[in-house]
C-alpha cells in the first residue's frame, strides 16, 4: 500500500488527537453546566474526516452531518471558535443560533454541519452543480452515516448527481449503526457501497479506522470526481466507540463488540505505525501534547468569550 | 399595454432574468422541450439549452435541496415544483435548509432562491392536485411567500423574487394560468412584501389573494351595482410577511372586514389576518371578522363535490351580508 512520509502522517495524527481532544473536553464541559442541548461525538472516528479532508482541496466544498466535530476540525476551522459556537458565544461561527449540528464557515469553504439526517446529500450535489456550472475545478464533498444512506435524500441525490455528471464525491461514513438501530436490521443490501451500482456510479470502500488507507483511497476518489468522470460513493468503514449522543447507555451492542473495536483505535495505530517506521517517540508525544494544548488554550480563549443575547437571536432572519 | 396570459406573464419573467443573469438556472420536472406541466418554462429551453434548465427526475425534496446548494454559492435557482401539493415532499428542504441557512449560520450565507409552485383547484383534479396550503409555509421563519392575483403581479412578482437574496415562494394559481391581463412592457418589478387596494370602498374591506382577488372584486362590484355599496378590496399578494400597514388602514376606514382564501379555513392566512386586525384594530371594528375558506376537508374530485368544498361567490356575498348587517 502506498505509505505517507512520517511528517504528513504525524501531521494527521496530530489533528486526529486534536479532534479527540476536543470531544474528550466536552464532556468535562457538559458535567460543570457549560454546554446546552446535546452532541454527538465521533470518538474512534476521527480518521475519516482527516483522512478525507486531507485529500481534497482547501478549496473544495464540505457538506457535513450531526456527527461533524472532527470534519469541522480536519478542514481546520478554530477550535476556540467552534466551542465557542458550542457554548453560545460571540466568538463561535454562527454566533451561537446554529451550535454543534448547524455550524457553518463560508471562508473555509464549510457549507455546515446538518442536523437533518441525510440533508446534506442534496445540498452537496448543489454546490457541486454550482461548481460545474461556474467550471470553478471545485468539487464537493458530503460525509453522513449509513443511517443518512436509507433516506430518500440518498437515492433521489445519487441518482441525479450521476444523470448530471456532479463533480460531488458522497462519503458514507459507516460507523455500524444509527443510534441503535444496527446496519444488520436496516441495510437491505449489508453494506451502502454496492449501491452505488444502481446509480452507475463507482462505488469503493476502504478502511475507516486507518488514516492512511483512507487518504490514499479518498485522493483516487477525488482526482477523479475532478476530473469530471461523475460522482462517487465512497464507503468508510469505521466505528464510534462513544455512545450515540451524550446520554446513550450502549444497551444494543456489547462491551466485548467495543473492546475488541477499541484495539483498531485509528489514533493508537498511527501512533503505533509512526514509531515503527523509525519516528522518535519523543516526537510523537510531543505531537500529541501539541493537540491537547490548543484545545486548552481554545477552552480559556472561549470560555472568555462574550455571550450573545437578544440581538443575535432577534436579527438576521432575512439578508 | 399589452395583454397577455398569466403562464406567459411567468414565462416572460423567467426568460428575462435568465438573459439578464447568467446566475439565474431552472429546476424542475419537465420544464425543458415539454415546457411544464402548465407551459411556464415553454420555449425556454430551446434558448438556454441544458446548462441553464436542469430538468430533473421526479425528486422534488433532493432537487430543492439541490437548489439550496447551488444558492449557497451563489447561484440564483427558480425551482418548479409542478403541483402545490407536492410541496409536501418538499418541505424539509424549504423549512430547514432554505428558510433557516442565513440565520443560524449566523448570516454568512445567503440562499437567494425561488420556489414557484402552482396552488388551486383547477376542476376535478382531485385531493392530490388541488391543494392550497399556504398555511404550511406561512407558519415557517424565514421564507417570503407571495401569491399573484393577476398577470402583472405574476411577473413582476417573480421578478422581484429571483433578484431577492432570500428563499421566496411564488404560489401561482391554475385557474388564473388561462387569464389575461395587462402587463407593462419593458424591465419593471413589484415590490415583494407590499399589499395593494385592488379596489377603493368605505363600508366594508375584503382582503383576499390569489385566486379569491378577481372572484372578490367581482362580488364587491356586484354590491355597488345592485346596492350601492362600496367594498374596499386589499389584495394581500405577500403572505409571509404580510402588509398589516396597508390591512389595518383599510380596515380602520371601514370597520368592517371579510377575509377569503381558497385554502382551508383552519389554521390559515385568513385565521392569522383576523387574529392581527382582531389584536390591533379592535377599536375600528364595527362588527366581526368573517373568513371565507374552503371546507376542512379534502378536495374531492368529482366537480360538484368539488364545489362543495371550496369558496364560492356567493359564500363570499354571505359573509359581507353577515358583516354589513352586524
Ligand atoms: C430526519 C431525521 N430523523 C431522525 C433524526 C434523529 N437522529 C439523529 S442522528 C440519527 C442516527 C443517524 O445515523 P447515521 O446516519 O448512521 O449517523 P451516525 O449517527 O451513526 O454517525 C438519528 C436517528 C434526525 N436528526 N433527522
Ligand atoms: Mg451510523
Amino acid at each position: 500500500m502506498n505509505q505517507l512520509d512520517n511528517t504528513t502522517l504525524l501531521g494527521m495524527l496530530q489533528r486526529m488527537v486534536l479532534i479527540r481532544a476536543f470531544e474528550e473536553n466536552l464532556m468535562g464541559l457538559f458535567d460543570k453546566g457549560l454546554l446546552g442541548g446535546t452532541s454527538h461525538y465521533c470518538i474512534g472516528q476521527e480518521a475519516t474526516a482527516v483522512g478525507v479532508i486531507d485529500a481534497a482541496s482547501p478549496k473544495d466544498w464540505l457538506v457535513s452531518n450531526h456527527r461533524g466535530h472532527g470534519h469541522l476540525l480536519a478542514r481546520g476551522l478554530d477550535p476556540a471558535r467552534v466551542l465557542g459556537e458550542l457554548m453560545g458565544r460571540l466568538n463561535g461561527y454562527c454566533l451561537g443560533r446554529g451550535g454543534s449540528q448547524h455550524l457553518c464557515a463560508m471562508d473555509l469553504h464549510f457549507l455546515g454541519t446538518n442536523g437533518v439526517t441525510g440533508g446534506g446529500i442534496p445540498i452537496a450535489a448543489g454546490a457541486a452543480l454550482a461548481c460545474k456550472y461556474k467550471k470553478t475545478g471545485e468539487i464537493s464533498i458530503v460525509f453522513f452515516g449509513d443511517g443518512a444512506s436509507n433516506q430518500g435524500t440518498f437515492h433521489e441525490t445519487l441518482n441525479m448527481a450521476s444523470n448530471w455528471k456532479l463533480p460531488v464525491l458522497f462519503v458514507c461514513e459507516n460507523n455500524l449503526y444509527a443510534m441503535s438501530t444496527p446496519t444488520s436490521h436496516a441495510v437491505a443490501s449489508g453494506t451502502i457501497a454496492p449501491r452505488a451500482a444502481a446509480y452507475n456510479m463507482r462505488g469503493t470502500v476502504a478502511d475507516g479506522l486507518d488514516v492512511e488507507a483512507v487518504y490514499f483511497t479518498a485522493k483516487e476518489c477525488i482526482d477523479r470526481v475532478r476530473a469530471g468522470n461523475g460522482p462517487e460513493l465512497l464507503e468508510l468503514m469505521t466505528y464510534r466507540q462513544c455512545g450515540h449522543s451524550k446520554h446513550d447507555a450502549r444497551v444494543y451492542r456489547t462491551r466485548e463488540e467495543e473492546a475488541d473495536m477499541a484495539k483498531r483505535d485509528p489514533i493508537l495505530t498511527a501512533a503505533t505505525r509512526l514509531a515503527e517506521r523509525g519516528v522518535p517517540q519523543t516526537d510523537i508525544d510531543a505531537a500529541q501534547q501539541a493537540a491537547h494544548d490548543e484545545i486548552a488554550h481554545a477552552t480559556e480563549v472561549a470560555l472568555a468569550a462574550p455571550k450573545g443575547g437578544e440581538t443575535e437571536a432577534l436579527s438576521d432572519l432575512f439578508a | 399595454m399589452p395583454e397577455i396570459y398569466y403562464s406567459k406573464a411567468v414565462n416572460e419573467a423567467l426568460d428575462e432574468e435568465l438573459a439578464r443573469d447568467p446566475n439565474v438556472i431552472l429546476i424542475g420536472e419537465d420544464i425543458g422541450l415539454y415546457g411544464g406541466a402548465f407551459g411556464a418554462t415553454k420555449g425556454l429551453f430551446e434558448k438556454y439549452g441544458a446548462e441553464r434548465l436542469w430538468e430533473t427526475p421526479i425528486s422534488e425534496n433532493s432537487f430543492t435541496g439541490i437548489g439550496v446548494g447551488a444558492a449557497m454559492l451563489g447561484l440564483r435557482p427558480v425551482v418548479e415544483i409542478m403541483f402545490m401539493d407536492f410541496v409536501a415532499l418538499a418541505l424539509d428542504q424549504i423549512m430547514n435548509s432554505a428558510g433557516k441557512l442565513h440565520y443560524m449560520y449566523g448570516g454568512q450565507v445567503n440562499v437567494p432562491m425561488v420556489i414557484r409552485t402552482p396552488g388551486g383547484a383547477k376542476g376535478g383534479y382531485g385531493p392530490s392536485h388541488s391543494q392550497t396550503l399556504t398555511n404550511l409555509l406561512v407558519g415557517v421563519p424565514g421564507i417570503k411567500v407571495v401569491a399573484p392575483s393577476s398577470p402583472a403581479q405574476a411577473k413582476g412578482l417573480l421578478k422581484s423574487a429571483i433578484r431577492d437574496e432570500n428563499p421566496v415562494v411564488v404560489v401561482e394559481n391554475k385557474r388564473l394560468y388561462p387569464k389575461k391581463g395587462e402587463v407593462p412592457s419593458g424591465d419593471w418589478t413589484l415590490p415583494l412584501g407590499k399589499a395593494v387596494v385592488a379596489r377603493e370602498g368605505d363600508s366594508l374591506t375584503i382582503a383576499a389573494y390569489s385566486s379569491m382577488t378577481p372572484v372578490c372584486l367581482a362580488v364587491a362590484e356586484a354590491f355597488a351595482k345592485n346596492a350601492g355599496i362600496e367594498i374596499e378590496v386589499v389584495d394581500l399578494v405577500s403572505l409571509q410577511p404580510l402588509d398589516t400597514e396597508t390591512l389595518f388602514a383599510s380596515v380602520r376606514k371601514t370597520g368592517r372586514l371579510v377575509v377569503a382564501e381558497e385554502a382551508c379555513l383552519t389554521g390559515g392566512v385568513a385565521a392569522e389576518v383576523a387574529a392581527l386586525v382582531a389584536e390591533h384594530c379592535m377599536d375600528s371594528l364595527e362588527a366581526p371578522i368573517a373568513r371565507v375558506g374552503a371546507k376542512d376537508m379534502p378536495i374531492p374530485s368529482a366537480l360538484q363535490l368539488e364545489q362543495a368544498v371550496l369558496v364560492q361567490p356567493q359564500d363570499v356575498v354571505a359573509a359581507v351580508k353577515r358583516v354589513l348587517e352586524y
